[in-house]
């Protein structure tokens, strides 16, 4: 298909019509609306952060204090909380999405890859606080009496690593909060991945195969490459996604300020400490510190948003037809 | 060992873990599912459709958190809905090609991946700073801010599929524009709007850090908007969080309740849209 061409309505003689003035403009104000809305969530969040950053200035990112009662608010230990259970989430979560996408592209039979896309989408469709509920009630007693303690004998006593898996085994904690970020993004980057490697022509594939590849050996040196930027994508969009997950890490990381080098222990992220804090905050510089948090949460959102969005429609557009 | 068997070796390892892979991610649906009913089926009675929530070591039900729920939910997808319906339509109808619509797409990208806290804080700033209070519209238009992307996305995708010689030859026999958009797009790109729809409120029925700031909650049978209103996310989020074991319960059975609903509505428009495909 070629690119669109352009299309009758809206143009030429209908265009002159009050009837047609009208429901444009009518839907090009809700698109407008969609365009505010983002800029309206920017400007409160400055505007609201604005004497969180006025008295603590670039310090705020630097600092690790979060002491209501003295007013001093630094967002260091929610930011770490944050990038280090993301980086958790996708350290588990990227190379079961790319197993679960091979096998409904390439492996399954077709009367099996819809029941399993369904299952994976149906993973997505859990709401997070179910996700939290589970992970507090359930997941982490059992990870407490079984995976923690046989991570501090094997990986525990190791010089550098062993440092990671310090400590009580409680079963909540930042590793427990990642874990259960990759499930909650695993579907994401999955169907992300899915449909990338299904744009993959199929003369290419069977080309290889032809040559006497191996199934691995046409994932791995031709899907793979042919679909490196989109599936990056994918992954940035899980990325952006386990960033700003709220309600699930709430339950289980254990809401501590702190910096541990122990994944084991407690700590707490930024939407972590929105849920718990925000409606509590008695002054307004603790109100005016959250929303600052909320910032810091928005603008690293954003960037990675933005990033898999450009590498999503750099594939796209290579693709030169899918839209 | 040779070359071949090397080949052979590594294809199986890596076709295994990927099994595996799914495996994994099979294997967490089940077992959510199994403890949701393990835990909530029991707890499950008339009772907690017909009476609100009670104070601890008192007996009660849902049954003012699912009615605002449901309250909050509509209310959410009637005003994101058709705000999104319109902005899609912007965007498969006029701006195709326009810088306009170039930029409203990648921003509604956006926003359609916002972390849903961010989404609560700005209403909170917008709305319960300026009023005051908490109120149920509040959340109602938080839950709307987070439905209008997807249905955007929907129906602009879905009014592209209606293929333009349909357009054209309405617009040949006299038809102005809009008549066209509404008499003839709209009818053929429905049941994949209605898809949308579904799904994007499928989402929003188990939204819960968005309401924290916006709708709050209440303890008590509410029918009035402009007032902290119950909601059943608020409520599991408290009662699971809390020491008193007759709150847990309540909580795994709301729980169970609101996952079944969701799934649900996902399974349902998943079918429509399979339906009006073959």
């Amino acid at each position: 298909m070629p690119p669109d061409p352009p299309v009758a309505t809206g143009v030429g003689v209908g265009s002159r019509a009050p009837g047609d003035r009208i429901f444009r403009g009518l839907t090009g104000f809700f698109a407008i609306i969609v365009l505010l809305s983002v800029f309206g969530m920017l400007l409160t969040l400055l505007v609201g952060s604005w004497p969180a950053l006025k008295t603590f200035g670039l310090g705020f990112l630097a600092s690790k204090e979060w002491n209501p009662v003295t007013e001093q608010f630094g967002a260091l230990a929610p930011l770490y909380g944050t990038l280090i259970t993301s980086i958790i989430a996708l350290l588990v979560g990227v190379p079961v999405s790319f197993g679960i996408a091979l096998v409904i592209t390439e492996l399954a039979p077709s009367w099996l890859k819809r029941p399993i896309g369904v299952a994976i989408e149906l993973l997505a469709a859990i709401p997070s606080i179910i996700y939290g509920m589970w992970g507090l009630f359930v997941f982490a007693p059992i990870f407490a009496a079984t995976l923690q303690p046989w991570l501090t004998e094997h990986v525990g006593s190791l010089p550098i690593l062993g440092m990671l898996f310090e400590g009580p085994p409680m079963g909540i904690g930042m590793l427990t909060a990642g874990l259960i970020l990759a499930i909650m993004i695993i579907p994401f980057m999955a169907a992300v991945m899915r449909d990338v490697f299904e744009t993959v022509p199929a003369s290419l594939r069977e080309s290889a195969y032809a040559l006497g590849c191996t199934t691995w050996e046409v994932v791995w040196r031709v899907i793979l490459p042919y679909t490196r930027v989109g599936v990056i994508g994918g992954i940035m969009l899980g990325l952006g996604r386990a960033l700003g997950e709220t309600m699930a890490v709430t339950f289980v990381i254990g809401n501590a300020h702190d910096i541990h080098a122990s994944l084991f222990m407690p700590g707490n992220t930024i939407s972590s400490t929105l849920a718990n804090e925000f409606t509590e905050a008695t002054t307004p510089l603790y109100t005016s510190s959250l929303l600052a948090l909320g910032l810091v949460l928005f603008v690293l959102t954003l960037i990675v948003l933005i990033a898999a969005r450009l590498l999503l429609m750099k594939m796209r557009a290579r693709e030169g037809q899918r839209t | 060992m040779s070359l071949y068997t090397r080949r052979r070796i590594v294809n199986h390892v890596g076709l295994t873990l990927s099994i595996l892979a799914t495996l994994f991610g099979l294997f967490w649906l089940a077992w959510l599912l199994w403890t949701l009913f393990g835990n909530g089926l029991r707890w499950i009675g008339p009772r907690m459709f017909f009476e609100s929530t009670p104070p601890p070591g008192a007996n009660g039900g849902l049954a003012n958190a699912i009615v605002g729920s449901a309250i909050l939910t509509l209310a959410g997808v009637g005003i994101g809905a058709p705000a999104g319906i319109l902005a899609g339509t912007y965007l498969a109808e006029f701006g195709r090609t326009s810088r306009l619509g170039a930029i409203v797409r990648f921003v509604n990208d956006i926003l359609l991946s916002a972390p849903s806290i961010i989404i609560g804080v700005f209403v909170y700033g917008l709305i319960v700073l300026r009023t005051g209070h908490f109120s149920g519209w509040a959340g109602a238009i938080a839950l709307a801010l987070i439905i209008m992307p997807v249905v955007v996305r929907t129906t602009e995708n879905m009014m592209r599929l209606v293929p333009d010689s349909l357009r054209e030859a309405a617009a040949a026999l006299g038809a102005p524009s809009w008549k066209v958009t509404i008499v003839i797009v709209y009818r053929s790109a429905l049941p994949g709007i209605m898809t949308g729809i579904l799904l994007g409120m499928a989402r929003i029925s188990g939204e819960t850090a968005p309401l924290l700031f916006t709708a709050l909650n209440n303890q008590f049978w509410s029918t009035d908007m402009s007032r902290p209103f119950p909601n059943l996310p608020a409520v599991i989020f408290q009662f699971a969080m809390s020491p008193y074991e007759d709150w847990q319960h309540l909580a795994w059975a709301g729980a169970l309740l609101i996952t079944v609903t969701i799934l649900g509505i996902n399974i349902a428009a998943k079918m429509l849209l399979k339906r009006t495909k073959s």
